[in-house]
């Protein structure tokens, strides 16, 4: 890479972002809390925040295919870092949002990183955004990921969330929050591994405003060890629209899941519906792989990976 | 070659007792290379067990299970599987998130081409590519499940196929399709012998050998000419029970204008 980067700060950014070198088009690459480096594209701009830390990215109408990618890695033990990003996506476009956090903490002093996203989705637009989180080091420093999402979707347009917890996060309050206009459909997924003494914990706001406007709430977890997690997912609809919360966790040794789908319909014509499943890998599944040739520990390994692929 | 020497299993007859109940009889019974022997007999005559003693999936009381002449009494389901066991459940297991061409992969032990993984699932007539990304989870109806996981035995091809009921679940349409996929295996040799548990004439037919397991002991082996007389409609009738006149029944009473 042209810019200074440790074979950690490489390593974090292939892990979360799947960035080998600088990434082509738009990216603004961010380390404890500082700058690394920034691009601008000819349809998308990034500009630093004038009130708080922090980026906007404003993406011009009609951009389409398009990638920008957001990543952030902390590797100082002890620093707190919160910053805002927001998107401004013009209307009629089509483009892809890779973001994420990966913090190497190797002393005893806790990293964190609050990452506030907004979006404010135009009319028609589509939007795929990716964000992984990762933590690693061998301190025993919290690594603390708080992130916040807020998407605004204008009429029609659709967006992907996926939002994935690889491993290595001690702790995560996460809070996602969302309104559809008319016509505006949302498919957020949540994957989130947690082991050791970790804890999650996952509410999601999402309001469907506008007729006709659709969400799907998938929450797949899997809670290791003596970790605990907590889900909140609420879906509120105020229209003729439809919403679906789907939250699924596979529990091992002394852990702990918390589910708690709701969905709330403020119009008679709105369709919602959730369903939440708990359980442990089941023994016949772990019987099928061994007869396939897989080792008792190569099966539950499998599972695990496909459950939360 | 697979060997079964004086296999007994036994269980407690209730959880906790010491009393306990044979399943499997001291049974001994000898499966050579490149034959189809079809295991037969009446529910709960110890069948499914026999098949999962011969995996592993349950460990025998007492007795030996050779294969090829190594003893793998002792051994796991894993190292039974390496050695060249395969099974196909009569009831799969379902994996969220897993696609298809996944469970196939694993099945097969190595990365597929998008061709073999197609031709494993055509076989069990599973014909539209769509299927290979689809995920292997409770949305699939119970016959595709049992479809996919005939395609998975397909793909592994062991050395020795068990089968415990592979055509329940399985419409009538898939299952001419079907039987003629056991008989291509068997024709195509090379070593490799299947036993299928099943009750199906048109299976049964197939094999080479059939073995009639009656409360855990094997009653009768042979031939299908020699076996069949012994399975047919005579013996069905004296076993079955006496239908019964509905006494309160009045047809006027049931409505013809559907």
């Amino acid at each position: 890479m042209a810019v200074d980067l440790s074979p950690i700060d490489e390593s974090l950014l292939a892990t979360i972002a799947n960035l080998h070198g600088m990434p082509k088009g738009a990216f603004n690459i961010r380390r404890d809390g500082k700058l690394v480096e920034r691009h601008s594209s000819a349809y998308i701009d990034i500009e630093t925040k004038t009130d708080n830390p922090g980026i906007d990215i404003k993406v011009k109408p009609g951009t389409k295919g398009e990638s920008v990618f957001i990543p952030v890695i902390v590797t100082q033990s002890g620093l707190k870092d919160v910053v805002y990003n927001t998107f401004y996506i013009g209307e009629d476009c089509d483009i892809e949002i890779i973001a994420g956090c990966g913090i190497h903490n190797s002393s005893h002093a806790a990293s964190e990183h609050d990452g506030i996203h907004s979006f404010h989705i135009g009319k028609n637009s589509r939007i795929k955004y990716i964000e992984k989180h990762y933590g690693e080091g061998e301190g025993t420093g919290e690594r603390i990921l708080n992130p916040t999402t807020n998407v605004y979707m204008g009429e029609n347009s659709f967006c992907e969330m996926e939002m994935v917890q690889l491993r290595g996060v001690t702790s995560t309050v996460r809070e996602t929050n969302a309104k559809l206009e008319a016509g505006a459909k949302l498919v957020l997924t949540e994957r989130l591994l947690t082991h050791d003494d970790q804890r999650a914990e996952s509410n999601v706001v999402i309001e469907l405003e506008g007729e006709d406007s659709s969400v799907q709430v998938i929450s797949r977890s899997v809670a290791q060890d003596n970790s605990v997690q907590v889900f909140n997912p609420l879906v509120i609809g105020r229209a003729a629209c439809r919403g679906h919360v789907q939250c699924d966790a596979i529990i091992m040794g002394d852990a702990r899941v918390k589910s708690i789908p709701g969905i709330e319909a403020d119009s008679p014509d709105a369709i919602l519906m959730h369903e939440a499943a708990i359980g442990k890998i089941a023994g016949e599944q772990i019987t099928k792989l061994m007869t396939l040739g897989l080792t008792e520990e190569e099966a539950e390994q499998e599972i695990l990976d496909d459950f939360l692929s | 070659m697979l060997e079964l020497k004086n296999l007994v299993f036994e269980v407690p007859v209730k959880e906790g007792s010491k009393e306990t109940k044979r399943i499997i009889d001291d049974l001994t019974l000898t499966i050579p290379d490149d034959t189809f022997t079809v295991i037969t007999g009446p529910n709960g005559g110890g069948k499914s067990t026999l098949a999962k003693l011969i995996m592993g999936i349950e460990k025998s009381t007492s007795g030996q299970i050779i294969l090829d002449g190594v003893d793998i009494t002792e051994l796991s389901i894993t190292e039974r599987a390496q050695q060249g066991i395969g099974y196909g459940f009569q009831q799969p297991a379902r994996f969220k998130g897993m696609k298809v061409k996944k469970l196939l992969e694993i099945a097969a032990g190595k990365k597929l081409p998008m061709l073999s993984c197609n031709e494993s699932l055509s076989k069990v007539g599973l014909c539209s590519a769509d299927w290979l990304t689809r995920e292997v989870d409770k949305n699939l109806s119970g016959g595709e499940v049992k479809r996919i996981e005939i395609a998975t035995m397909l793909a592994r091809d062991p050395k020795l196929a068990i089968y415990d009921e592979p055509e329940a679940g399985i419409d009538l349409w898939s299952f001419d399709r079907l039987t003629e996929t056991f008989r291509s295996i068997h024709d195509a040799g090379g070593g490799r012998s299947i036993i299928i548990i099943s009750h199906q004439e048109r299976i049964i037919r197939l094999a080479d050998s059939i073995v009639l397991l009656e409360n855990g002991k094997i009653t009768t082996t042979g031939t299908p000419d020699e076996i069949m007389p012994q399975l047919g409609l005579s013996r069905k009738m004296a076993m079955g029970c006496q239908l019964t006149e509905p006494t309160r029944l009045h047809i006027t009473e049931i409505p013809t204008t559907c």
